[in-house]
């Protein structure tokens, strides 16, 4: 590997992380980061499986980018894409069953999970395996970090548990939380990915989408 | 009859695929700027569903599911695990032929539908009414109603969060919650407003 290919798999890796982050810019594979988040066990296995999946669908769909007629490029995309999720989806019934219980029908859902079919589209079928792997990479860890984000908010705030172990004590246990119970529905993972957008692009002010409608100040002279 | 009406208002309202399930996010966030394309999304969503689910249950009851094979005269024999690859098969194959007769028979919904009925195949809503489908374990009629109730869901879905965007875009929104975040937040007000649903017993 010389200077330009480190440079280039940096680059690679730490783009989706914050400046090109799937979930917050791309609105890529959204569904399962607002399902899974209640707690932060749950997060992490999905974190990780989807990272395996994306990584891996990269690299072989990258391999094979060559010989496969584009009429036909999706379904074999998605074949080897659920082919992926199934080894997975077994793995996890055999080493992780409760929570892999709790994940339900969202490690089937990977399938359709746009990250994985976006990256595919977009990088694995024009750049060789090995830099296919690391966007793979790179786009999982990008959507870790706001899936772990998200999982760990929800799980502090709405029991006081961080991967089950207790930080702040609730009133039911003779503490001092009164845990919020609006974390642990639904709504609350819209709302904690909105800020999050929000936060993200105070800071990174050029992700900022331009307004359809200019609202400007009228002079009273034109109202009269 | 009154199990199939609880079971339709329950996959209509109580558990909406997209607002309580977040299922179709992605293209119920893109595709959701205008009323008109929202109605016909949601109503490809509806036809789609209505037929894959019901098919997909066939295929898990006949062909996947442990000891289904028994007509062949092997008891033994458990295909579950391949579950996922044929029913996304089921679902692009639906998708392809459902087009093609409808390019065939009805052009002026074909016409109308355009490129929404192939965006279809990777919403994550279809899916995840069949996987939804083979975890609750409805039979075939069960899973004709849960089909149209959960694309009637996430249509009525679409439709109002098109409705409230088409006026959102006149307000003043701060720079940093401009377009996604903004939707976010409003998509939350939704799901809080379906949550009332939740009480309702049938």
């Amino acid at each position: 590997m010389n200077a330009h290919d480190r440079e280039m798999a940096k680059k690679v890796v730490l783009d989706p992380l914050v400046d090109n982050n799937p979930i917050t810019l791309q609105i890529l594979g959204i569904c399962s980061a607002l399902a899974v988040t209640t707690t932060l066990a749950a997060s992490l296995l999905m974190c990780l499986a989807l990272t395996t999946v994306v990584m891996f669908s990269n690299a072989s769909i990258s391999m094979i980018r060559n010989h496969v007629p584009s009429s036909i490029r999706i379904i074999v995309q998605m074949t080897i894409i659920a082919s992926l999720v199934i080894v997975v989806d077994q793995l996890l019934k055999a080493f992780a069953y409760d929570i892999a219980k709790t994940l339900s029908v969202f490690v089937g859902l990977i399938i359709t999970n746009c990250i994985v079919l976006g990256r595919a589209e977009a990088f694995a079928m024009k750049n060789p395996p090995m830099i296919s792997l690391l966007d793979g990479l790179g786009n999982g860890l990008g959507y870790s970090v706001i899936l772990i984000l998200v999982g760990a908010t929800r799980e502090l705030f709405g029991s006081g548990t961080l991967l089950g172990y207790t930080v702040m004590t609730s009133v039911n246990d003779g503490g001092m939380y009164y845990t919020n119970g609006l974390m642990l529905l639904p709504p609350s993972a819209f709302f904690i990915i909105g800020l999050m957008i929000w936060g993200i692009r105070s800071w990174k002010t050029a992700q900022v989408e331009k307004a359809e409608y200019e609202i400007r100040q009228s002079h009273h002279s034109e109202v009269i | 009859m009154e199990v199939y009406l609880s079971l339709f208002v329950k996959s209509v309202f109580i558990e909406n695929l997209a607002l309580s399930f977040f299922l179709g996010m992605c293209t119920f966030l893109a595709v959701s700027k205008q009323i008109g394309t929202a109605i016909g999304l949601g109503a490809a969503v509806i036809l789609v569903q209505a037929i894959t689910v019901p098919a997909n249950n066939l295929i898990f009851q006949y062909l996947l599911n442990d000891g289904a094979l028994a007509w062949l005269g092997l008891p033994d024999v458990d295909l579950s695990f391949l579950g996922l690859i044929c029913y996304i098969g089921v679902i692009a194959a639906m998708v392809q032929i459902l087009e093609m007769v409808l390019d065939k028979y009805f052009p002026a919904l074909y016409n109308a539908l355009g490129v929404f009925l192939p965006l279809i195949t990777v919403n994550c809503a279809i899916l995840g009414g069949s996987l939804f489908m083979v975890e609750r374990d409805y039979n075939l009629s069960e899973s004709v109603v849960y089909g149209v109730g959960s694309g009637a869901g996430w249509a009525l879905a679409i439709t109002a969060l098109a409705g409230i965007r088409e006026k959102l875009k006149y307000s003043d929104v701060p720079d940093g919650l401009q377009g996604l975040g903004i939707t976010f937040i409003t998509v939350g007000l939704m799901s809080l407003g379906f949550m009332a649903f939740s009480g309702i017993q049938l």
